[in-house]
Formats: structure tokens, C-alpha cells, sequence
């Protein structure tokens, strides 16, 4: 699998201060989970912090903190490692975490043209949802009032001629308006984040925007 | 805010945490790192007595967790800054964060020394980069960092040379691919 289009520095550092709504982190916790080379960029912004730690001035623990923290840990077992989760379907951890499971565990709501979405449960200044594309559809023309950000985990789609593979995430903004196209052959799968409700350009779309929450 | 540069040998006194629960080791990070963890919180908005009970958590989690920690791929600070970020989080916005999978290092490996120190080094380079940055530029950063930044006011230009930090942690992963596969 080759990622070709990858986090930004500014959701990397943001993710890293932890200063990401609920929705991106997932998305963003879900693309460093397939892509190494944004994990690995991931452990640089956290190296900053630890810089920030290590270059703060200090603020002095109370008299008998340390006494506190000996007698705490007496009775603390210290876990041991533990194997690691290996997700077998193509939801890595956290997000299989969210929903429950992989791909047999979601629960679909049909949005109209085949296209289907689920929606996640996150914090309110932002929204998650997994999109399902069958092959060749178009998914509906739309603007944004804020930033989406649109993750590839089976199939791929295209937008303005540009290949989005499994791995792969868009950054959109406001000022994109895009019409991204599932490509032919498998169903494309997405998980979807955004911090504004998404416009459809089409009045039926929009009409049915409220109800679906898209 | 000169700090000491002692030379303590962080990571292998955790190591001594993790492999055979040292107290005294223990003791040593604590004092070293408490006062930081409680002050970084209370630049993060929280009161005094509120910092100083979630610094006595981050502190008993490092001990929970110092089975996790591997010296070849961040420094103590880093770690310590992850558990006291996830707990700010925790605490203080009282919001959930997902994080990335955890990758099957498989068993503890003998810690290179070398590698291990290289971690710390880093950590310190990276410090008196910071500490040398121009006032205004060091105060945006350790404000997005204290959680004082939306993230869409957050400019990841920083001006710190991170590019041999993630170079490094790039080597580590590919070197566990290459044995994964």
C-alpha cells in the first residue's frame, strides 16, 4: 500500500497538543494507524512537547507529594505488556474501536443513490461518519463552511483527476467545492470528519440535509 | 530559564522503573518531572490544587505504563508530555481521544544504549532550540502546546529542526516492517 496524500503539519501539531474536536483526532488517529511516515512525523511534534516540558519553569509539588506518590504506587500493579489488537478486517483500532467492530458491524442508513453513511459518536464541534460509495457513483456535489477531511479505507475515489487509494486523505477547506467519484471496480468506503454541516448544491440534497445530518 | 544539563540518564532510570520496579528511580524522575507536569497543566488553565492532584496521576501512570515506554523511540520528557496531554484532555476538556494503533514492537528488546541516549539528546537539542527561538515565535509555540490554540490558529511552522527526530523514528518503523513481514 503507497499513501500518497498525507496529514498536514498544522493537524499533526494540532493532534500532537492535543487540539483537535473529537472527530479529526479519530480520522487523524486512523490514517497515522496505516501510515508510517505520518507516525513517524507525529513523534516529532511530540518531541516539541517534551521540549515545552523540559524548558518550563518548574511550579513546586506540594511538601509530601513525593511521600504521596511512593505510597500510591505500592498499591498500584504495573500492567504488563500486552499484545497489541491486531484489527483482521480493514477498520485499524481506533476506528473499529468506534464502531463497535469492522466493516459487518455498522449500522448503514441509506442517503440516496446508493450512497450510505453512518454516523459516529463524537464531540459536537465536529462530526464523524463513514461513507459507503458504491463503485462509479458520484458523491453529491458539495461546498464547506469549515474543514473536511475524507480518509480511504477500501476502494478508492477521484477528484478533479487525482487518485485517492486506501490510506490516502483529502484536506478540504472552504474553498474547495469538489465532486469526488468512487472509481470502478470495488465499493469505496470512507470515514469523513468535518467541523461545519456540508452544503449540497442540489435543493433536493439540501432539503434532506437536516434529516440526515450530512 | 537555564536549565541544568546534568546528564541524568532519564530513559535508563525508567528502564530500572519498568524492569524492576525501582522506587528510588522512581523517586528521581518524579522529582524531576512533577513540578514541570504541574506547571505545564497550569499554564493549560487549571488551578493549583487541581494541577497538583493530575501531576500525582501522571506520575502513578508512568509507573502503570512504564511497560510501554521504549527508549529508542522518545525520550522521557516526550512520554511524559503524551501522558500529561491525554490527561489534560481528560481532565480538563473532559473529551475522548482516539489514538493510533499500537504497533507490535514484540517483546521488549535489550535497549541499545546508544539509541536510547540518542532519544534524550534529542529531546535536549530540540530544548535549547526552543529555548533560543525569537520570544514571540517559542511563546506561539509552547502556547499550542499548553492547549491556548484552536487548532485552526495553530501554524506548524516552528523553526525546530525536526526533520532528524522523525528520520530517526522512520528508521525504528521500518526496521519493525522489515522483521514483520
Amino acid at each position: 500500500m503507497t499513501i500518497r496524500h498525507h496529514l498536514s503539519d498544522p493537524l499533526l501539531m494540532a493532534y500532537s497538543a492535543g487540539q483537535l474536536p473529537e472527530a479529526f483526532s479519530l480520522v487523524v488517529a486512523t490514517h497515522v494507524s496505516l501510515c508510517d511516515e505520518c507516525r513517524a512525523r507525529l513523534g516529532s511534534f511530540d518531541a516539541v512537547g517534551g521540549a515545552v516540558i523540559e524548558e518550563i519553569d518548574e511550579i513546586s509539588m506540594g511538601e509530601e507529594a513525593l511521600q504521596a506518590a511512593l505510597a500510591r504506587i505500592d498499591g498500584l500493579p504495573q500492567a504488563t505488556r500486552a499484545e497489541p489488537l491486531k484489527p483482521a478486517g480493514i477498520f485499524p483500532a481506533p476506528l473499529a474501536d468506534y464502531v463497535g467492530g469492522d466493516l459487518a458491524s455498522v449500522r448503514w442508513q441509506r442517503i440516496g443513490g446508493g450512497v450510505k453513511q453512518a454516523i459516529l459518536p463524537t464531540g459536537r464541534d465536529a462530526s464523524a461518519r463513514l461513507l459507503y460509495i458504491p463503485a462509479g457513483t458520484a458523491v453529491p456535489d458539495h461546498g464547506h463552511r469549515g474543514m473536511e477531511l475524507t480518509l480511504v479505507l477500501q476502494g478508492a475515489f477521484a477528484d478533479d483527476d487525482v487518485r485517492f487509494g486506501r490510506g490516502d486523505i483529502e484536506i478540504a477547506d472552504e474553498n474547495l467545492e469538489h465532486t469526488p467519484v468512487a472509481l470502478a471496480g470495488e465499493d469505496c468506503i470512507c470515514l469523513a470528519a468535518t467541523d461545519a454541516p456540508l452544503r449540497f448544491r442540489g435543493i433536493l440534497p439540501r432539503l434532506a440535509q437536516p434529516l440526515f445530518r450530512i | 530559564m537555564a536549565k541544568a544539563e546534568d546528564g541524568t540518564d532519564w530513559a535508563g532510570l525508567l528502564i530500572r522503573v519498568r524492569d524492576s520496579r525501582d522506587r528510588a528511580a522512581f523517586a528521581q524522575i518524579f522529582r524531576h518531572f512533577a513540578p514541570r507536569v504541574k506547571a505545564f497543566l497550569m499554564k493549560s488553565g487549571a488551578g493549583a490544587a487541581l494541577a497538583e492532584e493530575c501531576a500525582q496521576d501522571v506520575m502513578a501512570t508512568l509507573w502503570q505504563k512504564a511497560h510501554l515506554f521504549d527508549p529508542s523511540r522518545a525520550s522521557v520528557s516526550t512520554w511524559v508530555y503524551t501522558i500529561a496531554r491525554n490527561k489534560r484532555i481528560d481532565a480538563l476538556r473532559k473529551d475522548r481521544r482516539a489514538e493510533p494503533e499500537e504497533l507490535d514492537w514484540g517483546p521488549e528488546p535489550e535497549p541499545d544504549q546508544a539509541e536510547a541516549m540518542e532519544a534524550q539528546e534529542e529531546t535536549e537539542r530540540l530544548g535549547r532550540a526552543l529555548a533560543s527561538l525569537p520570544q514571540k515565535q517559542r511563546a506561539l509555540i509552547e502556547r499550542a502546546y499548553y492547549g491556548d490554540l484552536s487548532h485552526s490558529e495553530i501554524a506548524a511552522e516552528t523553526g525546530l529542526p525536526l526533520g532528524t527526530i522523525k528520520s530517526r523514528i522512520r528508521l525504528a518503523l521500518d526496521k519493525l516492517r522489515h522483521h514483520m513481514t
